[in-house]
């Protein structure tokens, strides 16, 4: 299994590539020693967006498929978290909350995408039921401001949003809780992306990415080579919704509330941008232009948050204007192709 | 000889217009057979009614003894079909290597794959390629890459819609040769082509098409010797 962590689908293959993955990630592992708790939890709440892009990337960057739904399953599992959370009581349920709320997003993107699937709804089309789906969700969620609006004791409570549920926390020793906040977030963060980049690099690298690129390429040459390109592109979609739906639960755990505004049509294009502006071919490139974009968009909003959309529109046209493919990808390329060119220099 | 494919009064009409009329026919196992007809004929379209792209107005066809009228493509290649398109349709993107690989991993384990991969890419003359994309290879080559990816599939049909278009008379005879060569080792062939010189290297029995009907069949010196064939690819004779 460990082979597959390297191959075609995946940039980043070499010793070098590797030994720069752990420098990066003992620097993520001691930057909490060193720093201000604050921007420890801010860079906690970056990571969170993470799990979103890396499966808008699986999906639309090696499967084809153009999702404006991943603030769609994000709000599914956003509110189900604060839902069961609330519903459930604090400590070690708030874990199944967490499990339970993405396995609702992942159910959620099983039904729709079966209809969109096997409808055979694709290209522009699947963007513009995926966007529907993800305004119709935002309204809803909008209009339950009256006290009708609750599931056992949790109010939805419209555009104000809900909140009253526990952060995600277990149980410890002498009657103490240990609740994933600030730091302790931010390693369960890591922890996650570590699992979930590693977990989709197997992937990709396995015969199960094959087929979803060659899918991407020709949908017709791949079913014509015994594929069912429709059980693929489900599973795909699954799987890039439920990352989403992580984010969403985490979202949620994090600043215990959730509004319809992280549903709708400025926060559904979010997504699109992050992985469009890092190079949607590339896992490893969305997950670093996902991070900077966030840190950047962060540090502009602190000023001015019509700044900081004015640039991401901005940065999106320019990466559809001058790199096509992601600046992210196009200075990996350009790093790879100096170094390549350094190695075969006589001398 | 056994049939492997048998068409029984199939039929496809798109809106008013009937592509394909009643065609009857039959495949035997292990023959080269070939569909000929001039441009408009209906021969493409029969080809996707037999891989399943097209679903017939009418008629039903069955491969193998089993009726595959219902089903789609993909359970069509998993029963032992395989079929290379008209216009070259590879992964253009992809390392040519891959586009092998893809082929070849449905059904082949992780041990033999790389042996077989290097066999074909040696069989297609296409391993000093092998890592270029093969949206990067001449017309030819990509020709020669999607009968590849088909014959990876180790079909018992294989389905050929003009596999020499676009190639020079040199790589036509030497494709001519692979074809007969497959054919020997026992592999059954529909061809649809229209180089006739080049149906005269390979078939041993014809089919002619014309306004979506069958127009004459039999063996290939037969064909060759009917002088209504010559003349409807002279476009002198018209049925309405």
């Amino acid at each position: 299994m460990f082979k597959l962590l390297n191959g075609p689908q995946t940039l980043g293959n070499g010793r070098a590539f590797w030994i720069c993955f752990f420098l990066v990630l003992i620097i993520a592992l001691a930057y909490p020693f060193f720093a201000d708790s604050y921007d420890v939890g801010n860079f906690a709440y970056f990571l969170i967006w993470v799990f979103m892009a890396l499966g808008l990337c699986l999906m639309w960057g090696y499967g084809g498929m153009l999702s404006f739904g991943q603030t769609f399953f994000f709000g599914i599992a956003g509110y189900s978290y604060g839902v069961l959370a609330i519903n459930l009581g604090g400590g070690g349920m708030t874990f199944v909350a967490l499990g339970l709320a993405i396995l609702l997003a992942a159910l959620s993107a099983l039904i729709l995408g079966y209809f969109m699937i096997w409808g055979r709804v694709g290209g522009v089309f699947f963007g513009i039921v995926t966007l529907s789906a993800t305004l119709v969700l935002a309204f809803f969620v909008g209009q339950t401001a009256g006290p009708e609006w609750r599931v056992g004791e949790a109010r939805l409570n419209g555009y104000n949003g809900m909140k009253g549920m526990e952060p995600l926390n277990i149980p410890w020793f002498g009657g103490e809780s240990i609740y994933f906040e600030g730091s302790s977030l931010y390693y369960l963060a890591i922890a996650l992306i570590l699992l979930v980049y590693l977990g989709l690099r197997v992937l990709l690298n396995s015969r199960f990415g094959n087929v979803i690129v060659a899918i991407r390429e020709d949908p017709q040459r791949a079913e014509l080579l015994g594929y069912d390109v429709r059980k693929y592109q489900l599973i795909t979609f699954v799987i890039g919704s439920a990352l989403a739906g992580l984010s969403g639960a985490l979202y949620t755990s994090w600043g215990q509330f959730i509004t319809p505004s992280s549903i709708g049509l400025p926060a559904a294009a979010m997504p699109i941008v992050w992985v469009a502006f890092s190079g949607r071919g590339d896992i490893t490139a969305t997950l670093i232009g996902t991070f900077l974009i966030l840190v950047a968009f962060q540090t502009i909003t602190v000023h001015s948050q019509q700044a900081a959309l004015i640039l991401m529109g901005a940065m999106l046209l320019a990466t559809v204007m001058l790199a096509p493919q992601g600046f992210v990808i196009g200075v990996a390329r350009s790093i790879g192709r100096l170094v390549k060119r350094r190695g075969q220099a006589p001398g | 000889m056994a049939e492997i494919l048998q068409t029984a009064q199939v039929s496809k009409t798109f809106g008013g217009l009937a592509a394909v009329s009643d065609v009857d026919i039959s495949v035997n196992e292990g023959e080269i057979h070939c569909l000929i007809g001039p441009n408009g004929a209906g021969k493409s379209t029969l080809f996707k009614l037999v891989i399943g792209t097209y679903l017939p107005s009418g008629g039903s066809i069955s491969f193998r003894g089993e009726n595959v009228t219902q089903r789609r493509p993909y359970e069509r290649v998993k029963r032992g079909m395989s079929i290379k398109m008209q216009t070259p349709s590879v992964f253009k993107e992809l390392p040519v290597r891959q586009n092998i690989h893809i082929a070849l991993q449905h059904h082949i384990g992780r041990a033999a794959l790389a042996r077989e991969e290097e066999r074909l890419l040696t069989l297609l003359e296409l391993a000093p390629d092998a890592t270029k994309p093969a949206g990067a290879l001449s017309h030819g080559q990509q020709q020669w890459l999607e009968i590849g990816m088909a014959l990876a599939l180790k079909p018992a049909l294989m389905l050929l819609d003009e596999p020499t278009a676009g190639m020079s008379p040199e790589e036509t005879f030497r494709t001519g040769e692979l074809i007969k060569q497959l054919n020997a080792d026992g592999m059954t062939m529909l061809i649809v082509e229209h180089d006739m010189a080049f149906v005269r290297q390979i078939a041993q029995r014809v089919t002619v098409m014309h306004f979506g009907k069958v127009f004459a069949r039999g063996a290939i010196g037969e064909i060759l010797a009917d002088p209504r064939v010559a003349e409807i690819y002279l476009g002198k004779t018209h049925e309405h």
